[in-house]
Order: structure tokens, then C-alpha cells, then sequence
């Protein structure tokens, strides 16, 4: 075991498949000579050469089209888009190519589309986004955000490993903040399962990405005013675990979900509508979002302040629901 | 005029409500569909457009995959679930087959697709021998070409593929068509440059232009660029002189397009210019291109009768094949005799 950051533990993933899978290559924006913008390919380029990590002209849609062509010959590409604000860019390219080529033709796109995602450094409107609940209504793509080191580099690996399209969400408020400790040898985390991060009989916060940390400690303070709270990161946003979710709502009937991508159309109100059909039983209160407000992600530390959830806001609307 | 025949017979099918949805003639275009194709190798990859019916068949596509595709039966290779010529076939890497991936209706985006596939084939031959499947190291280095119309290459995605391939010198051949109408929008309002493959001086690789209605011609430039393609040297566009004869799909009568336009072009057919040519060559007689007509149509007819007494797909599988991993089989797009000899070459 070793303590590694968040970051590199997606450059470990990155180097790790690389040297495993020759398929494996790296494409995009920077990524070659400068290591990308926030160093996650730095020395890729050094052991790896141009030809397999390749610096690509400011073109999302080619950097995910050519993805898609070099993956149905075999090859397993890896896309940096810089900012993941950018992905905007290739929508088209993803929902409508990639997404649905397996379906229409039996053309599998194993490809691996990653990027620093979230708010929290003063990114302002184009580089702080959270895209989930974009894609979340596409049938085809899968989708992952890890909140520790541990999840990164396994989540980067599965990701790499599978053979449909994913969506790689890393959050850049964490590259730096987050270290634990990692195995040395080569593992997964699979998609599609989520892993509770603090069992509580009271309350469950459903979440994922940077949110888990704020959840834990919402719940630390939540546990000095005698609430036993849960907390359970999804990791996989689709392929959702909704049986780890079910199986939370079960033990606590009192749902509190988190998330950083603004609350209107978000994967809250999925997560929402997963409980009140399957496990509307269990439920002792409803079920409570917490989310950022529904504005652009702004830019002056105060205004980013008072738009993203924090927790506070998590406590105060968990006193809220465990009242209710 | 095998692509011909089969439209003509999915025209009668359109008005028998057999077909679904709509149908998008070639009809005089059909020429620099075939020519531009034959200039490849078998093992080489197409990204064809709607309108490029006859690339598919020079390839070895059976036509009953097209006809199976435009009435949405279970048997085609998306099986009911898209449409027209939307079909996907990717070979093990050592077969002598080509690669061909069909469009989706966001135009413009196959290009940087097509790129991808040139740059995955380059890559592949740089993996070491335990990588590569038997027999691949056997096959000529592919050269992908896509087919793109006047309108679409006014999209983002055209110029983002575009300069990409420019970029990275891969073997990449795009045949822009000016066929005059991207649906009624006359091609005067989708760029302001005097002709097509201008469209690439931007991006610094060789273009041509050519009599689109002239298949010998559209040969001769398009092997050319395909020759220096697999050489190395990089990406090329053609772009290529022609006329859409028909609406953009049946239900549109091109009300939009001046009659004496039309009369003009049909003077211009492709089929009968290049049926005057074979028989002043000697290449061919008139009675013998009358049988291939016979021929090919009856074939179409053949086709098209297998494919009308096939089933709908079942409704239970509609969430099928989403993801990887639940087995759901699809049909492999059946390829027949093409005009490339076995050992792959075109010559």
C-alpha cells in the first residue's frame, strides 16, 4: 500500500492499462508535452511516445470521433477533455454516435472519456461544471465519479477495461486534497456498484464525487446532535447500484439526497423517483435534495459560496428530515 | 446500375407502404458513389452517406441487406432498430472484408470517425506480432473514405475532422459532393467559395475537382489521392461536380429547382454517359449492357422479394444490446462477390 493522491492515482490507472494493454492510448488537449492542464498525463509522453498519447488540435468532436473509429479497430482510447465544461462540445458526437452504435448496430465503443469536473476553485461559469444529468437520459453511455483515491485509479481501470462507452467524471477539487492508500497490485472497482462510507440507522445521504466528503462531515456533526446518518457513494451513476440504494432506504426510511450539479433536472430527482417507486413503503419522511442552486455556476468565492451545497445546508436540511 | 435497379425497386416497395419511414434516392449519383469506391482495396474502410447506395455494393454488400434495412425487418444487420443504409460491419482484423460504418443523421460527423478508423488501422500495425490477429499483417495499409455532401460540410464536425486528419497525415479520402441542394437550400447559401473542394485549402491537403458524371474521371482523381493516401502522404479531398435528381427524400417534389436545371442534368446521366463510353471503346456492346440490365434488375427484384417475406423484429427486444454483455446476437452484413479480385486489389 501506498498514500497517493487523487490525481495520481488516475495517472497510475492511466500508466498502469497502458503498460498492460497496448490498445490503451491517451488523446487530447495538451496532454503530451505539458502533461495536460492539471499534470494528470505528465510523463506519459516520456515512456509512452507521441504516437500513443497524442496532443490534439482544440476539437472535441474530432478528439471523441476519432476516438470512436480507432476503438472499432480494435484500440482502446482514452480522451482528456480539458475542462469537462468542453464535453458541451461533443454532445452530439456521444449521445448520438457513441451511445447508440452498440444498439443499432452491434458496434461496441469502448472508449473512456475523462475529465476534471466540478466547482469549488473559483472556475467560475465554464470550469466548474458537474454534467451527469446531461447524459444521465442517454441509454448507451456509463457513467462514474470517484471520491477517493482508492475509487479513481480502480473506477479509471474498469472504465478502461469495459467495453461501452464511459464517462469519467474526476473532481478537480480533490486531485490535491484527497490521498489514501492504494494497493500496489493491480485491481477494480467494477461499475455500477456503490459502497456505503459511514453506516447510520437514521438518515441515508445518497451521493458521490466530492459531495461523499461533505456528507461525512455533515454527519460527524450530525452525530454530536445524537443522528446516526449513512452515507452511500454511489461511485457509478450509470449504471446506478439501486439495490445498494434500496437496501440503505430499507435501514434508515429517511432519505437525504447530494449532489453538486444544479438541483433542477438532476440525477436527485431520478434517485428521488428510484425510491418513491420501489421502496415508497420505507419511507418515513420524504425525500430531501440538496443541490446547487439553479443558476450558473458563478464566479466570486462568495456567490460560488452561496450556490454550491455546503455543509451546512446538509445538516440543516437533515435536522429537517429527521424532524419531519 | 445495380444501385439503380434496387432504388427503382424501393421506390414500388415506398408506394406500397412496405418501406418505413422515407426513402433518399441517388438518383444520378450514383456513378461517383461507384467510382470513388472502386478505387479502393477490398480491405479498406467506407463511411458512405445516404445517397451513396452504390459505395456499399462495390464494396460486396448484398443488396438484401439494404432492402431488409429500408422495410426495418429483424433479419437486417441494426434489426428494426435504424434506418436506410445506417449499417455497420467490422471485420476480425485479418479478413479480407472491408470495414464499413454508415452514417447517422448528424451530418458531417463521420469524418472525424473515418479518421479515427485510418488512425486505429496505423496504430494496430505498430503493435507487437502477439497482438495482431493471423493474416492482418498481410493486408495493404487502409485508407478510410467517407462521403460528405455540399451541406454537410458546413458543419463543425466537417471542419473538426477535417483538419484533425490534416493534422495527423492520416490516410483519409473524403469525396464532397456538390450535388446543387442540401434538401431545398441551394449550395450559393451554404458556402461562399466557387467550388467544393476549396473547402479543403484551409486545412493545407491536395483537392481536386471532377465531373461527378463521369465515372472514369471521378476514378482516375479519386485513385490518385487514395495511392498517395496509403502511401503516407496524408489526408485529400475530391470533390466532386454532380446533380441530386430526385427530392431529398419521396415526399419531395423539388419545386425549389428550375426545370431546365433538371433537363440539363438528365442529359448528364452518369449510366448513359458511361454506357456510350464502353460501347465506343468496345469495351462492351449495346446487347451485352442490355443484358447486364436485365440482369441487374431482375437480381434487385430477387432481393427485394427475399427480404419482403421477412420478419419484423420481436417488440420483447427493444431494450436489447443497449450494453455490452447481454448476448443479444446481430446479423453480420452479408457480403457477396465484389469486383476486387480475392487478393484484395482493385486493379
Amino acid at each position: 500500500m501506498a498514500v497517493i493522491t487523487y490525481l495520481e492515482a488516475i495517472r497510475q490507472a492511466l500508466f498502469e492499462e497502458m503498460a498492460a494493454d497496448d490498445r490503451v492510448f491517451v488523446m487530447g488537449e495538451d496532454v503530451g508535452a505539458y502533461g495536460g492542464a492539471f499534470k494528470v498525463t505528465e510523463g506519459l509522453i516520456d515512456r509512452f511516445g507521441e504516437a500513443r498519447v497524442i496532443d490534439t488540435p482544440i476539437s472535441e468532436i474530432a478528439i471523441v470521433g476519432s476516438a470512436i473509429g480507432a476503438s472499432y479497430m480494435g484500440m482502446r482510447p482514452v480522451c482528456e477533455i480539458q475542462f469537462i465544461d468542453f464535453i458541451a462540445c461533443c454532445f452530439d458526437m456521444l449521445t448520438n454516435f457513441a451511445a447508440t452504435s452498440r444498439y443499432r448496430n452491434g458496434a461496441g465503443v469502448p472508449i473512456v472519456v475523462r475529465g476534471p469536473s466540478g466547482g469549488g476553485v473559483g472556475g467560475g461559469p465554464f470550469h466548474s461544471l458537474n454534467p451527469e444529468a446531461f447524459f444521465l437520459n442517454t441509454p448507451g453511455l456509463k457513467m462514474v465519479e470517484p471520491s477517493t483515491a482508492y475509487d479513481a485509479k480502480g473506477l479509471l481501470k474498469a472504465a478502461i477495461r469495459d467495453d461501452d462507452p464511459v464517462l469519467y467524471f474526476e473532481h478537480k477539487f480533490l486531485y490535491r486534497r484527497i490521498k489514501d492508500d492504494v494497493p500496489e497490485e493491480d485491481y477494480v472497482v467494477p461499475l455500477g456498484t456503490a459502497k456505503v462510507r459511514r453506516a447510520g440507522k437514521d438518515l441515508s445521504i445518497v451521493t458521490f464525487g466530492a459531495m461523499v466528503h461533505t456528507a461525512l462531515d455533515a454527519a460527524t456533526q450530525l452525530e454530536a446532535a445524537g443522528v446516526d446518518t449513512e452515507v452511500l457513494d454511489l461511485r457509478s451513476l450509470a449504471p446506478l447500484d439501486r439495490e445498494s440504494l434500496l437496501a440503505s432506504v430499507a435501514k434508515t426510511s429517511r432519505v437525504l439526497v447530494l449532489h453538486e450539479a444544479t438541483r433542477t433536472g438532476g440525477i436527485g430527482g431520478e434517485l428521488a423517483a428510484i425510491v418513491a417507486e420501489e421502496a415508497f413503503e420505507y419511507l418515513d419522511a420524504p425525500v430531501v435534495r440538496v443541490a446547487s442552486e439553479d443558476s450558473p455556476a458563478p464566479y466570486a468565492p462568495p456567490l460560488e459560496a452561496a450556490f454550491l451545497p455546503s455543509v451546512d445546508k446538509v445538516v440543516a436540511a437533515a435536522k429537517r428530515l429527521v424532524d419531519y | 446500375m445495380l444501385a439503380r435497379h434496387v432504388e427503382e425497386r424501393l421506390v414500388i416497395l415506398f408506394r406500397q407502404s412496405k418501406v418505413i419511414g422515407g426513402l433518399y434516392r441517388s438518383l444520378g449519383q450514383e456513378g461517383e458513389s461507384v467510382a470513388t469506391a472502386y478505387a479502393l482495396e477490398r480491405t479498406d474502410a467506407i463511411l458512405p452517406l445516404i445517397r451513396n447506395m452504390g459505395a456499399l455494393m462495390t464494396m460486396g454488400v448484398r443488396p438484401l441487406e439494404i432492402f431488409r434495412q429500408y422495410m426495418a425487418k429483424g433479419t437486417g444487420n441494426s434489426r428494426g432498430r435504424d434506418l436506410n443504409i445506417h449499417i455497420v460491419h467490422l471485420p476480425p482484423a485479418g479478413a479480407n472484408e472491408p470495414v464499413i460504418v454508415g452514417p447517422i443523421s448528424m451530418l458531417g460527423d463521420s469524418i472525424s470517425v473515418a479518421a479515427g478508423i485510418a488512425m486505429g488501422a496505423r496504430m494496430r500495425a505498430a503493435l507487437p506480432a502477439s497482438r495482431r490477429a493471423p493474416g492482418e499483417d498481410k493486408k495493404p495499409p487502409l485508407v478510410a473514405m467517407a462521403w460528405i455532401g455540399d451541406g454537410a460540410t458546413s458543419t463543425g464536425a466537417f471542419h473538426e475532422g477535417m483538419n484533425f486528419a490534416a493534422v495527423q497525415r492520416i490516410p483519409l479520402v473524403v469525396i464532397a459532393e456538390d450535388n446543387k441542394y442540401a434538401y431545398s437550400t441551394p449550395i450559393a447559401r451554404q458556402m461562399a467559395i466557387a467550388r467544393i473542394d476549396e473547402r479543403a485549402a484551409a486545412y493545407g491537403i491536395p483537392h481536386e475537382m471532377v465531373d461527378g458524371n463521369d465515372m472514369l474521371a471521378v476514378y482516375d482523381v479519386t485513385k490518385r489521392m487514395v495511392v498517395r493516401a496509403r502511401a503516407g502522404e496524408g489526408a485529400a479531398l475530391v470533390g466532386v461536380d454532380t446533380m441530386r435528381m430526385q427530392g431529398h427524400a419521396q415526399h419531395d417534389d423539388m419545386r425549389y429547382v428550375p426545370k431546365a436545371v433538371v433537363d440539363e442534368w438528365q442529359q448528364k446521366d452518369p449510366l448513359l454517359r458511361f454506357r456510350r463510353v464502353l460501347v465506343e471503346r468496345r469495351a462492351a456492346t449495346d446487347k451485352e449492357l442490355d443484358d447486364v440490365d436485365r440482369m441487374t434488375k431482375a437480381y434487385a427484384a430477387g432481393e427485394a422479394d427475399l427480404a419482403v417475406n421477412e420478419p419484423m423484429p420481436d417488440p420483447a427486444t427493444v431494450t436489447r444490446g443497449v450494453y455490452a454483455g447481454d448476448d443479444f446476437a446481430v446479423p453480420r452484413v452479408e457480403l457477396v462477390k465484389s469486383p476486387f479480385a480475392e487478393d484484395g486489389s482493385s486493379a
